[in-house]
């Protein structure tokens, strides 16, 4: 596949950047997929865009401001609801950092 | 018009007068999406008990003699990535199945203070990502014009609703032509508004840059009436104006003579189906006798949309789908250690096409891509932005179909990722330059689906959208029919 837009070895990278697991056959499949879309996307290589500045925001306009005063956020107890775990009004989480005492 | 034909302005009018009760009003469509869920699956939730406390609430209200609201007693569909207080909101995804906002989206605050009741929450490709409502986590929605036609996606459940007579009118959303193409597909309008219009607050995100909350019905004068309750500024989205919002349903009203609609011709003569083109031409030239000026535009860089945008709005993506870690909210599938819960969780959570699309976003923006892909992409965004402003030197509107076919067969292009995403090349442009641009009916193929029409214009020019497609509804006398066989 020495013309392959991606390799499986990139597939397997960038899922593990996007901290996704794919088995075996997902990931072939995911790789042929892949390359189809960026063989068609090769498409823009035949622009030359240089001087032309990016747009990130499609409709120029300033942030309105609000005042800056205190208000109410919304209720713990209803939004903890919502976690897989919590634990004393926090959410539970797994161990993030062994730390040897 | 009766039951369930009656339009949401009609609905509200009797309410109002007392000559129906908004609770029976709720009832009797309730009844009717319960009895029609099964078939059509455009409901994951039917909201009975909300639906009929909103409904006393407005009978009460109307019964006090006090003010209602411009929508109050019209029952209305939500799309499920809009939070809604109490209400779970799983965006068709495993990864949310479960989960009960602890808050409301600006558009369903704004929707509850109109008076509207929600009766329930829609249909949609897992995330609003596709093109056919076959991404969902909890199955295919029909086509109510044919059940086994893809309804359109990603806001196809709320399409089929309206379309369907289950509600009068409801709320999608649109990234890449969301609102638009359902609503081509199944027969309704919609208006994607200009980035900015309308508050993104508890619009579950999907491309940031692009998302919009748009406006769908059976008529264009519901839909002006429904964007004209959502829109408006919410110091809760940075991205939304204080510029003034319009009166978008007396805009209706507008006389268009003199209107100059913009005519991509290499695009309408590139048309495979016959059907469509002809439609649009139909449409192009009654316009033209009322009074419309016809000019030729080009917007060369349009061939690039597919392209850019599945660049653009992947690599958003990929970063706003980050937060699904199984720590705060959603699914949590536990592994060994941190990682492998984070890995496991969205493993079993995302579906294939939300996993292909996160895929190709971390692709673009990674270490040694990002220039190549991200960045190019966004500069070619400029050069289809600057089209549409060389095109708006002489025309008011950009008239395109909404889609170069009429809906397509459940089925036909799951297995080409690619193809898909193809069949979005009219919608995606405007999307990019973040114009408004609204999807009207405009005719029929020769097997009776719908084909819609796409009028785009400059920000914040969503009157002469509605002008406009009104005038069109008017000419093409669509309005009335209803898809057959739903009794």
């Amino acid at each position: 596949m020495a013309d392959a837009k991606i390799t499986l070895e990139q597939v397997l990278h960038v899922a593990k950047l996007a901290r996704l697991k794919l088995s075996d056959d997902e990931a072939t499949e995911m790789q042929q997929q892949l390359d189809a879309i960026l063989g068609y996307m090769a498409g823009l290589d035949a622009l030359d865009v240089t001087d032309v500045p990016p747009t990130f925001h499609s409709i120029p306009m300033d942030a309105p401001l609000r005042p800056d005063v205190p208000e109410r956020c919304s209720d713990r107890a209803e939004t903890l609801a919502q976690a897989p775990e919590s634990e004393g009004g926090g959410y539970a989480v797994p161990v993030v950092l062994e730390v040897d005492s | 018009m009766s039951f369930p034909w009656q339009s949401g302005i009609e609905i509200r009018r009797d309410v109002k007068s007392g000559a129906a009760s908004a609770v029976e009003v709720t009832r009797a469509y309730l009844d009717r999406a319960e009895t029609l869920n099964p078939k059509l699956a455009c409901f994951l939730t039917i909201d009975h008990e909300g639906a009929l406390a909103a409904a006393a609430q407005v009978d009460r209200a109307r019964d006090a003699g006090e003010a209602l609201g411009p929508l109050a007693g019209v029952p209305v569909a939500v799309k499920d990535n809009l939070c809604t207080r109490g209400v779970r909101t799983t965006c068709a995804s495993k990864i949310l199945g479960d989960y009960v906002p602890p808050y409301d989206a600006h558009v369903v605050e704004a929707l509850r203070a109109s008076g509207a009741v929600i009766v329930g929450k829609t249909n949609l490709d897992e995330f609003a990502m596709g093109s056919s409502n076959e991404n969902s986590a909890f199955g295919n929605v029909a086509n109510p014009w044919a059940l086994d036609r893809a309804p359109g996606g990603s806001s196809g459940g709320s399409a089929c609703a309206t379309a369907a007579g289950l509600v009068p009118m409801a709320l999608g959303s649109d990234t890449g032509g969301s609102v638009r193409q359902p609503a081509a597909f199944c027969g309704i309008t919609a208006i994607k508004p200009t980035y900015g219009r309308v508050s993104r607050y508890g619009l579950v995100a999907f491309a940031s840059s692009l998302d919009q909350v748009g406006p769908m019905a059976r008529s264009v004068r519901e839909t002006a009436a429904l964007l004209e309750v959502i829109a408006g500024h919410d110091r809760r989205d940075a991205t939304s104006t204080d510029r003034e919002t319009g009166t978008y349903l007396a805009a209706c009203d507008r006389d268009v003579k003199g209107l100059r609609v913009g005519v991509v011709r290499d695009l309408l003569d590139g048309l495979q189906d016959d059907d469509v083109r002809r439609a649009v031409e139909r449409t192009l030239a009654v316009l033209e006798k009322g009074g419309a000026t016809l000019v030729d535009v080009a917007l060369p860089h349009a061939e690039h949309a597919v392209s850019v945008y599945y660049l653009i709005a992947t690599a958003e993506a990929s970063s706003n789908l980050a937060r699904f870690d199984g720590m705060r909210y959603g699914l949590r599938v536990p592994g060994a250690d941190l990682n492998e819960t984070y890995t496991h969780t969205r493993a079993r959570g995302f579906g294939p096409e939300v996993r292909r699309r996160i895929m190709l976003g971390t692709y673009a923006l990674s270490a040694g891509y990002y220039d190549a892909f991200y960045l190019k992409a966004q500069r070619v965004r400029t050069l289809i932005r600057r089209d549409y402003d060389t095109a708006f030197e002489r025309c008011d509107v950009v008239c395109t179909p909404t889609t170069p076919t009429p809906a397509f067969a459940l089925g036909e292009k799951t297995s080409d990722p690619l193809e898909m995403y193809l069949a979005d090349i009219f919608t995606l442009p405007p999307s990019l330059a973040g114009l408004p641009a609204i999807s009207t009916p405009c005719g029929k193929s020769s097997d009776g689906l719908p084909i819609g029409l796409q009028l785009v214009a400059a920000p914040f020019e969503e009157e002469l959208l509605c002008a406009a497609a009104q005038t069109v509804e008017d000419a093409c006398g669509l309005v009335d029919e209803r898809p057959p066989g739903l009794g």
